[in-house]
């Protein structure tokens, strides 16, 4: 039997970044809670902002990673590029179903429904969440592993492609026959220091967090992998074994 | 090239001709669309008239998904995609000529429901330049990136939910946009029809190249 040990998917470098990300975090709670303060038009529910724009700006980090990490392995064919696409975009989906959580919650005391879709960017980003919970369906059929990489990896690509294609035809939907009456109530332009820092500070401890998720998340397919293949080797190995018994059983009357 | 694709792209029509599958089951399915709108709507004629742009092309869509998974249906049987495989022809016109077949049998659809949505919600059609144009390059599209998103699905045991979750998606801006073109057509809203019709035309163009270029390596994994 050949066997696999490995007690834990952090390593020193994880756990560093981890703590980073913890800290980080609290941090955020700290600056996006009590010290910046309230907006002069949205109030309190500005505090909103500083998980949701964070959370889909990770989500677009983590398709765009999907999206380089697929078409790097049709060009090299190495698994640990699939598996960076395949563990990038279940953390983007988690990102972006939080983004779009968020943004009801913001959007229904601020347009007054949980939805709006005169907002390209929210119907967008509506759109991208639906295609990757198709990939991931995708990588959930079971397959022969290099066949589903490869599948994977055009689906991947092929969401990609449409990205800017959905985007300005939503845009254009709303914008080219009625005025957008969403947009004047985005964002002040005259943003509070404190708030830009807020808000940046926010997407710098979501991008550490996404790292830390994504290495444990990349360890831990790679492990699966690996497991996979020993226990394919070993199956094979026992029914040679068996193969030989019986012929050597046979060989002698 | 050309000749190749025209002789894939035959096949598949004779085999929809002859087993009569997409006449008995994809076109009155189309209509059936139409007639739970007019349900779901309360059949209120008013109402289904300013929708008919947006109602028409969602039953194109729906009734795609039946005309694309049939497409490779048909080939799931005797060995027959091996045998493509096998027969010298290039990928790019195994793609092209499927895509064509598939886009001819959308365009019956597509006069199907407009004839429908005449006689069921008592629409007015004009605008006949901007339909005609729209209804050919948003066929086209569908096609393409149908053909694409069919054969990537027709090697799974699941292919009959995962084709609908992978393909609708990605046709957003085909929904969006002919529905846009449609209305300006029809009069419905004030809108640049033919700027929508050139955002078709792109996505046809992209979904197209993709497929001649990638088709290939679909078809072999599959």
């Amino acid at each position: 039997m050949t066997t696999l040990t490995a007690s834990s998917t952090g390593s020193r470098g994880s756990r560093i970044l981890g703590v980073l990300a913890l800290v980080g975090a609290a941090w955020l709670v700290i600056l996006a809670l009590a010290i910046s303060p309230a907006d002069q038009t949205q109030g309190e529910l500005v505090r909103l902002m500083y998980v949701h724009v964070p959370s889909a700006w990770t989500a677009y980090l983590a398709f765009a990673l999907t999206a380089v990490g697929s078409a790097m392995y049709l060009w090299k064919r190495s698994q640990w590029w699939d598996l960076v696409a395949a563990s990038s975009a279940e953390i983007g989906v988690l990102f972006c179903g939080l983004a779009l959580l968020t943004g009801m919650i913001w959007g229904r005391p601020t347009w007054g429904s949980y939805w709006e879709w005169g907002d390209a960017r929210l119907v967008t980003t509506l759109v991208l969440f639906l295609m990757f919970v198709g990939y991931l369906a995708v990588r959930r059929v079971p397959a022969d592993p290099h066949l589903r990489s490869r599948r994977s990896a055009f689906v991947g690509i092929l969401a990609a492609v449409d990205i800017p294609v959905v985007h300005y035809s939503v845009k254009w939907w709303r914008t080219l026959h009625q005025q957008a009456t969403v947009l004047s109530t985005d964002f002040d332009p005259k943003i509070d220091d404190l708030m830009l820092f807020t808000l940046v500070f926010g997407m710098g401890v979501f991008t550490l967090t996404f790292l830390w998720l994504l290495v444990h998340r990349f360890r831990i397919a790679w492990l699966e992998e690996q497991v996979d293949e020993v226990a394919l080797a070993d199956a094979i190995r026992e029914r040679r074994s068996e193969a030989t018994e019986t012929a050597l059983a046979g060989a002698e009357p | 090239m050309v000749r190749d694709a025209g002789l894939i792209a035959a096949k598949d029509l004779r085999v929809e001709l002859r087993s009569r599958v997409a006449t008995m089951q994809v076109l009155p399915f189309a209509l059936l669309v139409l007639v739970i709108f007019a349900f779901a709507l309360d059949g209120d004629q008013t109402t289904l008239r300013t929708l008919t742009a947006g109602l028409y092309w969602a039953a194109v869509l729906l009734a795609a998904v039946l005309v694309i998974q049939r497409a490779f249906a048909v080939e799931s049987v005797d060995g027959i995609r091996d045998a493509l495989r096998l027969s010298g022809l290039r990928p790019a016109s195994i793609f092209l000529g499927k895509a064509a077949a598939i886009a001819v049998e959308l365009l019956v659809v597509e006069v199907v429901l407009a004839v429908g949505v005449v006689v069921l919600f008592g629409s007015t059609l004009r605008g006949w330049g901007l339909l005609v144009a729209t209804g050919g390059v948003a066929a086209v599209g569908i096609a393409a990136a149908g053909t694409l998103y069919g054969v990537l699905a027709a090697g799974l045991r699941v292919k009959e939910t995962i084709l609908p979750i992978l393909l609708l998606p990605v046709l957003a801006p085909v929904l969006i946009g002919a529905t846009r073109a449609f209305g300006a057509a029809l009069g419905d809203v004030a809108v640049d029809g033919w700027s929508w019709f050139n955002l078709l035309a792109i996505f046809a163009l992209v979904y197209g190249s993709m497929g001649i270029v990638a088709f290939g390596s679909l078809l072999e994994e599959s």
